[in-house]
């Protein structure tokens, strides 16, 4: 087993390698602007590093969000090229059960929420009974309402940070944005046990903003 | 061994506006055209809704690039380039055919070519009618854009010689045919009706054609007020709009122009060659009118067939063969999606003029929208 594993949809350009039974190597940056940019030359980096060519590659993992639109199109193009391009299957993984699975790696067991940076003063969201479970559904809230739901518990991810308010127990010294590290190894457990994956399309959770227009401007002064 | 030929084969990759387009060409043979189009989720907006359009460009790319391989009965292994529009268009939008195009070049070891959309709308010519004359004089009208451009080498120049001030020419098409109910896009719409309408029974305005205006730029944002003005008089006053009769005088305003100045363009530069590309290509009074004019004046009109005139990947394929065949540059592998590219930026050669050599640090960057980045 050789996965290559990517993220976009946090800050974080993020890509793996991992060889079923641990990281072979990986390239993280936090740039928030430049996923198009960075994606193809961080590859290229960890395939480099490891010393395969991506063709070696036996499946591609990808996190399909939720997150920013824009950049979260670019992991998710990647991957499904990639994989038309090799024959290889593409797995879809949510976003928020890679920070979940990195946190428990770092060591945080029980219930906990994980919340990334929705802009718009809202948080993508979910909440695990432990690192591998997940109890809700990804959404997309503002931090206000659902404060009452998330009070108390641990909270993780660059989303909890930013509203201490709501998020009551910050565990801000765990990885905040998306590591494809972490990633590629909850895949590669989850291939070994016959885990479940998400198609590779994005989770959007919003509609996108388009209104239909009114009757037209009348252009004759009155 | 599979048959070579020296001609370079290019897959090329669109998606800089609501079509997510890809083509197989091999030099100036036209292999394959596959399109997909998200035009009828953005009717009922009356315009291109970028995040609609990026969405469905994610959802059709990897289909359309396996629907053009099989429509050219080609291998991906065989191809000698990728190319794709880097620009200018959608920032998003872009952003998807970028991606996949980087992701396709790297996972079959083929060179990449990020190139300009103007200067693939010219190129694509060269499927139609051979090598293009050089240099070449274009028009390029569409819902996006309106632009002549002089193009001594359409791989490494191109020169703006003009482009509209205020709407591209389709959007004013868009905006009238939503003053008379007609729905979007408005092009084809207009272009029927005006058939049954006198194209001299309302004398509209001619943007921009006094004494001391630009010889080369356009302006229709004035027409389409005179347009909008002129209808909402005759509503004011209870009385009829002629529709085939305001289709056929605004159409011909629009279009009277375009070919005044391509041809003024032509004549003061001493070209005797005349492309015109873009979706408003399509238009019927255009084609007449161009094939008219040029015809007085000596040139030779080139107008490919609808179908390649609007956004699509053969064009884009069309440019990057051209690419391959003149040696050029390719692109690298942090090839950036550049909404504002200029036209006289024919392609995005990499910092090294390598594709397969990276730079680690790359110090300036594209602003890749200005507010819509993250939604
Ligand atoms: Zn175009």
């Amino acid at each position: 087993m050789l996965l290559l594993a990517l993220d976009t949809a946090t800050p974080a350009v993020t890509a793996a390698l991992h060889d079923g039974e641990s990281v072979v190597a990986e390239s993280t940056q936090v740039d928030a602007r430049r996923h198009g940019e960075l994606l193809l030359p961080a590859v290229d980096r960890v395939l480099g590093e490891a010393g395969v060519k991506l063709d070696a590659v036996t499946g591609i993992v990808v996190g399909v969000g939720p997150g920013p639109y824009t950049g979260l199109r670019v992991g998710i193009v990647t991957a499904a090229t990639f994989a038309a391009a090799l024959s290889v299957p593409v797995h879809g993984l949510c976003t928020l059960d890679g920070i979940a699975y990195a946190a428990g790696q770092a060591g945080l067991e029980g219930e906990f929420v994980v919340a990334t940076d929705a802009r718009r003063k809202e948080v993508y969201w979910a909440r695990y009974a432990d690192a591998r479970t997940r109890v809700t559904e990804p959404a997309v809230d503002r931090p206000a309402d659902l404060a009452e739901r998330v009070a108390g518990l641990p909270a993780v991810g660059a989303g909890a940070v930013l509203y201490p308010d709501a998020f009551t127990d910050v565990r801000d010294a765990l990885p905040q944005h998306q590591s494809a590290g972490a990633l590629a190894a909850l895949a590669a457990e989850k291939l070994r046990t016959g885990g479940e994956f998400l198609p590779d399309q994005p989770l959007y959770l919003r509609r996108p903003d388009a209104q239909v227009p009114a009757n037209y401007k009348v252009v004759t002064p009155q | 061994m599979a048959r070579r030929t020296d001609e370079p084969l290019v897959l090329g990759i669109e998606t800089s506006c609501d079509e997510t387009g890809v083509g197989i060409v091999r030099g100036h043979t036209l292999l394959a055209d596959a399109v997909a189009s998200s035009v009828d989720e953005h009717a009922r907006f009356g315009g291109v809704v970028p995040e609609v359009a990026s969405r469905a460009h994610l959802e059709a790319m990897v289909p359309t690039i396996q629907r053009a391989l099989k429509e050219a009965g080609v291998s991906a292994k065989d191809l000698d380039g990728i190319a794709v529009t880097a620009g200018p268009g959608l920032a998003g939008a872009l952003l998807v055919g970028v991606s996949a195009a980087k992701a396709y070049a790297y996972a079959l070891g083929k060179p990449l070519y990020g190139v300009n959309h103007l200067a693939s709308h010219i190129c694509v010519d060269q499927l139609e009618h051979g090598a293009l004359p050089e240099p070449t004089m274009a028009l390029l009208v569409s819902g996006g854009h309106s632009s002549l451009l002089l193009a001594p080498d359409i791989t490494s120049d191109v020169r703006p010689l003009g482009s509209t001030i205020d709407d591209a020419a389709g959007e004013a098409f868009d905006k009238i045919a939503r003053v008379l109910n007609l729905g979007f896009p408005g092009g084809p719409v207009i272009d029927r009706y005006a058939r049954e309408g006198d194209p001299d029974a309302i004398r509209f305005p001619r943007g921009l054609t006094g004494p001391r205006d630009p010889i080369y730029d356009f302006s229709f944002s004035g027409l389409k007020t005179a347009v909008a003005r002129w209808i909402e008089a005759k509503r004011a006053a209870g009385e009829h709009v002629p529709v085939p009769d305001v289709a056929a005088s605004f159409q011909e305003a629009v279009v009277d122009v375009l070919t005044r100045k391509a041809v003024r363009a032509c004549k003061d530069h001493g070209v005797d060659h005349l492309m015109i590309g873009g979706g408003v290509a399509a238009n019927t009074r255009l084609r007449a009118m161009a094939e008219r004019r040029c015809e007085d004046a000596g040139i030779t009109l080139r107008v490919p067939r609808p179908k390649l005139c609007t956004d699509n990947g053969a064009m884009v394929a069309a440019l990057g063969a051209e690419m391959v065949a003149r040696g050029r540059a390719s692109s690298s592998w942090d090839l950036s999606a550049d909404s504002s590219l200029p036209v006289t930026d024919t392609h995005v050669p990499g910092a090294h003029g390598h594709a397969h050599e990276h730079s680690h640090d790359h110090d300036h960057f594209h602003e890749l929208s200005k507010d819509n980045l993250y939604s």
